[in-house]
C-alpha cells in the first residue's frame, strides 16, 4: 500500500481496509476470530462531494464509518487524509489526526445528555479541543446554531424541549462547531416526517455549498441518497459492490445486488408489487459465504462466484463494479431506469 | 357497488391529559372495499395510531369516541361493549400485524406457544385440538422454513424479516377478514420489506382479505396498496386510488407532502409551520394556518367532502386552486 498522494486529489483515500470486530483472545478457551464487519473496502471521496453509502442493515456501514472516524482501529489496510497516511494508529491518536474528520449520529436526541443544555453539550466539543476561551466558544457556538437555521438562545435550552428536526439541527452544528472537512452523516434522516426531512436535506445542502464541506452519506433511503447524493457506493456484506455517479448507478447499475435492492427500493412512481427481484435476507456477518459475498442469492451466479473472489473494476470511466460476471449480464431495464 | 366492509364516518376522538382534553381524531372518514388494500398515511402525530385502536376497540382509558361510528361489517364498533370486541373482532374478524416484531414477541416464550394463545382465546370452537396443525400450515403460508420446528423456537432464532411473517401468520390465524398493520415494514430492509409486501398482497388475494395499512412512506403505499386515504391533524384531507392520489392529489396539505417526497422535490422546501398541538387545534380546517390558499371561511367553518368522482374524495372547496410556485 502506498500512502502518496493521490493524483485527483481525494481528500479521503481508503485501501484494503479491514476491520474486524469481536477478536477475542481469551485466558481458557477457543479464540474467536471475530466478524470481519469491513472486510476489504477500497474509496476514494473527492473534496467537496456528497458520497452515499448505501446498503442493508448489518453490512458493515457504520463500522466503515467508525473506523474512518477513528473510534474503531482497523486491522489492516490504509485511510490516507489530505495525502498523510493516518492509518495503523491507536484510537486516541487516530482521532488527533483525523480532526477534519467528524461525524453527525444518526439520533441526535441519544448523543445528547438530557441533563446539560444545548450549549454546554456543543462547547464540549470545542472544550476537548483545547479551547480555553468562554467566550470565544460561546461565540462559535451562537454562530453555528444560526449557521443550521436555529435562534442562538437554543443555547440554553434542554434536548427534551427540542422537536426531532430541531435535535437534527443541533446534531449538525454540534460538530460545525469544530470546524470539520469530511463531515460523516449516519442516517441523517431516518424516523424524520417528509416534510421535516426535506428542510434537514435542504440544509445539508446549503451548508455544504456555504462552508465547502465534503459528505459521507450513510443511508438506507434510495430516494433521499438519488436526491443528495453525488457519486453512491454500495456496499454488501463489508465489501463495496458498485460504485458510480448516481445518475449512472441509478440508470444503469451493473451489481446485480444494486440492481435487486434499486429494484426494491419503494418510490412514488414504483408500481404494486408483482415480483420479488431477489429471495432471502443477508447471512449473518459471522458467515461470509466465499468467493463473491452474494452469489447464494444471485440470479445470475455460476460455479465459479462461489469460489473467487471480485475486485472493483472499472467499467466505464469512474463506475466501478465487483462481480465476476459484469459483462456477461443482460442490460436489464431496473424499476427504476426512468 | 357493495358496502363496504368497514366504514368509518365523521369519527372523532378525543384523550384527557394532563394539559387538557386533546381532540386526536376531528373528522375521520374511511372506507375499506372487500378485498382491497387500503392506505392510510400521515406524518407523526397525526392520529394514524388512535384510528386503529378506535378500529381494535383498544383506546385509552381516558380517550372517548364524541362523535360518528365505525361500521364494520354493518355493526357499530365505535359503540360496541368491550366484551363483544374482545371476543368477537379482535383476533378474530380483525386481525393485527404491529410495527415491531421483537416488541410484540415475548422473548421467554417459543412462538408456537405465544401464537397458539391467540388461538386459544380466538379461534372458533369447533377447531378444538387443530390448533397447532393450521399454524403449520399457516407458516407455510407465510414462508416460514420448517414450520413444525419453527413453532419450538424463541424469538431471537429468527431474522427481522422471519419474524414478522410469524406475526402475520398469528393474524390471520383466526380467519379474519380484516387485516390492520401499523407500520410493518418500517424496521426492515428494502429487499426484505419488499418481499414482504409481496406476501401481504398474495395473502390478501389468496384469503379473500381487505387491509388497512398505516404508513408514512408513500413510496410503500405505491408498491402495496389499491387505495390511499391522507390524514393531518386528525382530519381526512383526501382520499382516491392510490395512482390518482399519487398523481394527482388535489388537497393542498397533498400537494404539499408529495411535493417534499425526494422522488419529487425540486426546491427541498418543505412545509412552512409544524403540525398543530391537538390540545389547541386551530379551529375550521385544521391545515388553514400553514395553507398557502387559505381564506377567511377556512378558518371558521370545517371543510366537507367534496367528490369530483365516485372514489375520490377532498376536503378542500378550493382544491382547485394553483398553490403559489413557492409552496408546491
Amino acid at each position: 500500500m502506498t500512502a502518496a498522494y493521490d493524483a485527483n486529489g481525494a481528500i479521503l483515500q481508503v485501501r484494503g481496509l479491514v476491520t474486524v470486530l469481536g477478536r477475542q483472545r481469551p485466558l481458557v478457551g477457543r479464540r474467536s476470530a471475530g466478524v470481519r464487519a469491513v472486510d476489504g473496502v477500497d474509496l476514494d471521496i473527492a473534496p467537496g462531494e456528497i458520497l452515499g453509502l448505501v446498503g442493508e442493515s448489518g453490512c458493515g456501514k457504520s463500522t466503515l464509518a467508525r473506523t474512518l472516524l477513528g473510534v474503531q482501529r482497523e486491522s489492516e489496510g490504509n485511510i490516507v487524509l489530505d495525502g498523510r497516511s493516518v492509518g495503523g494508529l491507536d484510537p486516541g491518536e487516530a482521532r488527533r489526526t483525523r480532526g477534519d474528520i467528524q461525524y453527525v449520529h444518526q439520533d441526535p436526541g441519544a448523543a445528547l445528555d438530557p441533563w446539560w443544555s444545548i450549549g454546554r453539550s456543543l462547547e464540549e466539543g470545542l472544550a476537548i479541543r483545547g479551547n480555553r476561551s468562554p467566550a470565544d466558544r460561546e461565540a462559535r457556538v451562537r454562530r453555528a446554531l444560526s449557521e443550521v437555521g436555529l435562534d442562538p438562545a437554543t443555547a440554553g435550552r434542554y434536548p427534551h424541549e427540542l422537536s426531532g428536526g430541531q435535535l437534527r439541527r443541533v446534531g449538525i452544528a454540534r460538530i460545525l462547531v469544530l470546524e470539520p472537512r469530511l463531515v460523516i452523516l449516519d442516517e441523517p434522516t431516518a424516523g424524520l416526517d417528509l416534510s421535516v426531512q426535506a428542510t434537514v436535506l435542504r440544509l445539508l445542502r446549503d451548508l455544504r455549498a456555504r462552508l465547502g464541506l465534503t459528505y459521507l452519506f450513510i443511508s438506507h433511503d434510495l430516494s433521499v441518497v438519488r436526491r443528495l447524493c453525488d457519486r453512491i457506493a454500495i456496499m454488501y456484506l463489508g465489501r463495496i459492490v458498485e460504485t458510480a455517479a448516481t445518475d449512472l448507478a441509478f440508470s444503469a447499475p451493473r451489481h446485480p445486488y444494486t440492481r435487486a435492492l434499486l429494484a426494491a427500493s419503494p418510490r412514488l412512481d414504483s408500481e404494486l408489487v408483482q415480483r420479488v427481484p431477489v429471495m432471502g435476507e443477508p447471512p449473518k456477518p459471522g458467515a461470509i459465504p466465499p468467493g463473491c459475498a452474494f452469489h447464494p442469492r444471485c440470479r445470475y451466479a455460476e460455479p465459479h462466484c462461489a469460489r473467487s473472489r471480485p475486485v472493483l473494476e472499472s467499467a466505464e470511466s469512474s463506475h466501478l463494479v465487483s462481480c465476476l460476471r459484469w459483462r456477461d449480464l443482460p442490460a436489464e431495464p431496473t424499476a427504476s431506469a426512468t | 357497488m357493495s358496502e363496504p366492509l368497514l366504514k368509518v364516518s365523521n369519527l372523532a376522538v378525543s384523550i384527557r391529559g394532563d394539559e387538557g382534553v386533546a381532540r386526536v381524531l376531528d373528522r375521520v372518514d374511511l372506507e375499506i372495499p372487500r378485498g382491497r388494500i387500503v392506505g392510510v398515511v400521515g406524518e407523526s402525530g397525526c392520529g394514524k395510531s388512535t384510528l386503529i385502536k378506535a378500529i381494535l376497540g383498544v383506546l385509552p382509558p381516558r380517550a372517548e369516541i364524541e362523535a360518528g361510528e365505525i361500521l364494520f361489517e354493518g355493526r357499530d364498533l365505535a359503540h360496541a361493549s368491550p366484551q363483544v370486541l374482545a371476543r368477537e373482532v379482535r383476533g378474530s374478524a380483525i386481525g393485527f400485524i404491529p410495527q415491531d416484531p421483537l416488541l410484540a414477541l415475548n422473548p421467554v416464550f417459543r412462538v408456537g406457544t405465544q401464537m397458539l394463545e391467540t388461538m386459544r382465546w380466538h379461534a372458533p370452537p369447533q377447531w378444538k385440538g387443530r390448533h397447532r396443525e393450521r399454524l403449520v400450515e399457516l407458516l407455510g403460508a407465510v414462508q416460514v422454513p420448517d414450520p413444525e420446528k419453527a413453532l419450538d423456537r424463541y424469538p431471537h432464532e429468527f431474522s427481522g424479516g422471519q419474524r414478522q411473517r410469524l406475526l402475520i401468520a398469528a393474524a390471520l390465524s383466526c380467519q379474519p377478514r380484516l387485516l390492520i398493520a401499523d407500520e410493518p415494514t418500517t424496521a426492515l430492509d428494502v429487499t426484505t420489506q419488499q418481499q414482504v409486501l409481496k406476501l401481504l398482497r398474495d395473502l390478501v388475494a389468496e384469503f379473500g382479505l381487505s387491509m388497512l395499512f398505516v404508513t408514512h412512506d408513500f413510496g410503500v403505499v405505491a408498491q402495496l396498496c389499491d387505495d390511499v386515504s391522507v390524514i393531518y391533524a386528525g382530519q381526512t384531507v383526501e382520499a382516491a386510488p392510490t395512482r390518482r392520489l399519487i398523481d394527482e392529489a388535489a388537497h393542498p396539505y397533498a400537494r404539499m407532502l408529495l411535493a417534499c417526497h425526494p422522488d419529487r422535490a425540486t426546491e427541498l422546501g418543505g412545509i412552512p409551520g409544524s403540525v398543530p398541538s391537538p390540545y389547541v387545534p386551530p379551529t375550521g380546517c385544521r391545515f388553514h394556518p400553514r395553507c398557502p390558499i387559505a381564506v377567511a371561511e377556512c378558518t371558521s367553518r370545517r371543510p366537507d367532502l367534496q367528490r369530483p368522482s365516485g372514489d375520490h374524495s377532498i376536503a378542500c372547496p378550493r382544491h382547485h386552486l394553483t398553490l403559489p410556485e413557492a409552496a408546491a
